[in-house]
């Protein structure tokens, strides 16, 4: 029943950020490259055009543009005594489906990690003592550098037009940027954005402070911008719609603007839309996947595309759910440690810190950006001693309203009823006057956070759930409160007429509220099979002919956004593949 | 048209709750509120696509309860919250889409979200019918037909899940029946609720085309005065 199609060079699963640079870049070498999607076509100019694009309750509240979670979604437990029970609507996180993926309709946040990220493990044991980690919190290296990466962080800042400022240009520290990040070998390809009244309140305040606050590296472009693609970017207009849409002016990098428009020029290059991956057919002997078993939706009919090379480059949930249901790799068994597909699954503890109210300023939050914030990575990473903090890790504390989209962004003093006519006065007095202070944390690997089959819960193609078994720890709690406290004190250098109590999640994670859509993890990079999924260049230990994308291959989580490190990780692995790889197929590392 | 809606309502219920029917009348009117007439365009009368009669009668009754008419705006219903509640439960949201519906259906945490096998549709047939019972128990009428107080009280008993419900907890129900409510004051008026955007107005909100490169140099720490305007407006 199952059609065989021609073999291809390549064939890529998922067209978001991963999945379009890979193509670009093996077709441009010369390979035939089929790109398969899920979900359809979305064009800019068709599909996010005003006035239709600036609906909030479409797109932010029945959440158009992400995967359908009546179709396949990811179940829940906190501990491994308890049951998982399905997540029935996206809230925490929204991973994208349908061309450009998440691409299309995230924030634009666009940062490089720390050096000390890519050596976690051995930085904090050689700084800090061999027992300092403790053995529970199974965090690694990546088995890359920062100083490798470079130069593939610099292309994937300027095929998305990265409006910032430099903090560390060759070594030279560049006051106004962002002081602790690793050397960059040249400046941002756009200027910063424009600035609004939190970002300038938080800046005076954390200066006066003593801290280094800069903007926030931000695809949203401050000036139309053609890329070295020779894909055009317009002007960011501050609309407000960023984050949940697609953006009409073309000035937030997406694949669907970014890569696509070269891409689909290209005859080695063919898109399959409706092409819904459903296993990778794998040869365990010949130690390759062989190809690529997908499902039409319009008909139902399957087919099967053979490929000489197979780029995973789906969700953190469906990279995982492929391996596992393809039987590539040992799953992770959190009682034993050993196994690693489904290891160090890890989120984000978001919103530790607090609200500010202005009674005699204008904030305007509806004149606003993706990538707003004004930051301070003074708390991130190992920026400022550990010895007695009793925990690992920290994140960046940033002041800047996204938008004003009055369903979900608004806010009343503490104590104000939900409705009523106090309310109402609340919220119109308040409306334009507020904005939040606080903190983005690191997660760090947790032996007992992990990835696996769900037992009893199954997809619309009937393969089972990735089930999560998750919570936060007690660094994160550490961690968020430390955040917390910190916030609070730029809040107060700031003279609001009211500021809230520090806020700090210190219950159970939750999968309603959003929080951020960084899931990592589960095909781990790293430096040896016994440890990683996949080597340092994103190739699988267990098939050399499987090259696996995205934030899955993360050992932890930064507290940075992905894309940008994603981005990089893109172009460094699909440069292993052109360079070396096709010269002389199979393992880059030795096991 | 809340005269229309409740007295086919009355006429529904027969004549056993007369007494009661000619307070709620009143207090339909009185919810519907001066304000209304004069600063709402007039509007069609309400057509409910898939509210019952007693559950229109509820849903006008908690969304004026919810967003009361003042100075600031019309009430709930009078801006089109409860033709944009009925709009939203006839349609792809009411009726599961985006929704995982596969069984089995345990209770979980509240970190586990909604676990029901309801639709919301089914789930605020099943809340609306829950709240009046309990109403019912409490004051001898339906939520309706109580006085703007006693609204007041059993929203707030709601709110802090205090009456006993089957197969949920009342404060379940009264987060996404507010949920829904703050959903059609702030939702562009082309859903039906936030007529001549009044929940806009009252904040300051925009709306569209929302193109500020030059305003948020010009606007920086200043009001901002534009006068919102709908998807509607552009098309």
């Amino acid at each position: 029943m199952v059609t065989v199609l021609k073999e291809v060079d390549a064939v890529v699963v998922g067209m978001g950020w991963t999945g379009s640079i890979l193509s670009r870049e093996l077709t441009k070498a010369g390979l035939t490259v089929v790109g398969l999607e899920r979900g359809g076509m979305r064009s800019p100019r068709e599909d996010f055009a005003i006035p239709a694009i600036r609906d909030e309750l479409k797109y932010s509240q029945r959440q158009e543009l992400f995967q359908d979670s009546a179709m396949e979604t990811v179940s829940l437990r906190h501990a491994r005594s308890e049951t998982a029970l399905p997540m029935r609507r996206l809230g925490s996180f929204v991973p994208g489906t349908n061309v450009g993926g998440a691409g299309t309709h995230w924030n634009g946040a666009t940062w490089r990690c720390l050096e000390t990220d890519y050596v976690l493990k051995s930085h904090y044991t050689e700084k800090y003592g061999r027992n300092f980690v403790p053995p529970e919190m199974t965090i690694q290296d990546f088995g890359v550098t920062y100083t490798e990466l470079e130069p593939h962080y610099d292309k994937f800042e300027k095929l998305c037009g990265v409006s910032g400022q430099a903090g560390n240009l060759r070594g030279t520290k560049v006051q106004g940027g962002n002081i602790f990040e690793g050397p960059r070998s040249s400046d941002f390809p756009n200027k910063p954005l424009q600035r609004g009244l939190a970002g300038v309140l938080f800046e005076e305040a954390t200066k006066k402070l003593g801290y280094h606050p800069f903007p926030q590296p931000s695809s949203n472009a401050s000036a139309a911008y053609t890329n070295p693609e020779g894909a055009v970017m317009g002007e960011c207009v501050y609309c407000g719609f960023c984050e949940r849409f697609g953006c009409e002016s073309n000035a937030k990098a997406s694949p669907n603007v970014s890569v696509l428009p070269v891409l689909m020029l290209d005859s080695k290059f063919e898109l399959r839309t409706h092409a819904y991956v459903k296993s990778l057919v794998y040869d365990r002997r010949a130690k390759r996947v062989k190809s690529v078993i997908y499902v039409d939706p319009r008909n139902g009919e399957e087919y099967e595309q053979p490929a000489g090379i197979v780029i995973l480059g789906a969700y953190v949930f469906n990279n995982v759910l492929l391996m596992l249901t393809s039987g590539i790799g040992r799953p992770y068994d959190p009682v034993t440690g050993r196994g690693v597909v489904g290891k160090n699954y890890c989120y984000q503890y978001t919103d530790a810190g607090v609200s500010v109210f202005f009674e005699d300023k204008e904030n305007n939050p509806y004149m606003a950006t993706g990538a707003f914030g004004t930051i301070i990575d003074d708390f991130n990473g190992d920026n400022f001693d550990h010895s007695a903090l009793g925990f690992i890790g920290g994140g960046h504390i940033s002041a800047g309203m996204s938008n004003g989209r009055p369903i979900a962004t608004r806010a009343t003093p503490p104590g104000t009823p939900r409705w009523g006519k106090e309310w109402k006065q609340a919220t119109a007095k308040w409306y334009r006057r507020w904005f939040n202070v606080s903190g983005t944390a690191c997660n760090y690997a947790h032996r007992e956070n992990y990835l696996d089959l769900d037992p009893t819960y199954k997809d619309a193609l009937g393969r089972p759930l990735i089930r999560i078994t998750y919570n936060f720890k007690d660094n994160d709690y550490k961690i968020g409160k430390f955040l917390s406290e910190k916030s609070a004190e730029i809040a107060k250098a700031m003279n609001p007429t009211i500021v809230t109590e520090p806020r700090y999640r210190d219950g159970n994670y939750s999968a309603v509220p959003y929080q951020s859509t960084h899931n990592t993890g589960g095909t781990i990079m790293g430096t040896d099979p016994s440890n990683s999924v996949v080597n340092r260049y994103l190739q699988a230990w267990d098939a050399h002919n499987l090259f696996i994308m995205g934030a899955s291959v993360f050992p932890q989580n930064q507290s940075y956004n992905p894309t940008g490190p994603l981005g990089a990780l893109a172009y460094w692995s699909a440069n292993a593949i052109t360079s070396q790889y096709l010269k002389s197929p199979g393992p880059l590392m030795p096991a | 048209m809340a005269e229309v809606k409740l007295a086919r309502r009355n006429f529904l219920k027969g004549a056993g709750a007369a007494g009661a029917a000619g307070a709620a009348l009143a207090t339909g009117l009185t919810a519907c509120g001066p304000e209304t007439a004069t600063t709402t365009a007039p509007a069609a009368p309400d057509v409910w696509h898939t509210l019952n009669a007693t559950e229109a009668a509820f849903i006008s009754a908690a969304v004026d309860t919810l967003i009361p008419a003042d100075d600031l705006t019309p009430s709930g219903s009078a801006v089109g919250l409860a033709v944009f509640i009925d709009r939203q439960l006839a349609g792809a949201f009411g009726n599961g889409a985006r929704l995982y519906r596969q069984g089995p259906f345990l209770p979980g945490k509240p970190e586990h979200g909604y676990q029901l096998a309801l639709t919301p549709r089914e789930f605020f047939r099943a809340g609306i019918e829950s709240t009046n019972q309990w109403t019912q128990k409490t004051y001898g009428k339906d939520f309706d037909r109580l006085s703007e107080a006693e609204r007041v009280e059993a929203m707030t008993a709601l709110e802090a899940g205090k009456p006993e419900f089957t197969g949920f907890k009342s404060s379940m129900f009264f987060d996404q029946l507010l949920q829904l409510t703050m959903e059609g004051f702030f939702a562009d008026p082309i859903y039906g609720g936030n007529r001549d955007k009044v929940a806009w107005k009252m904040i300051g909100f925009p709306g569209l085309p929302a193109s500020y490169r030059e305003e948020i140099k010009t606007y920086f720490n200043k009001k901002y005065d534009g006068e919102p305007q709908s998807i509607a407006d552009f098309s």
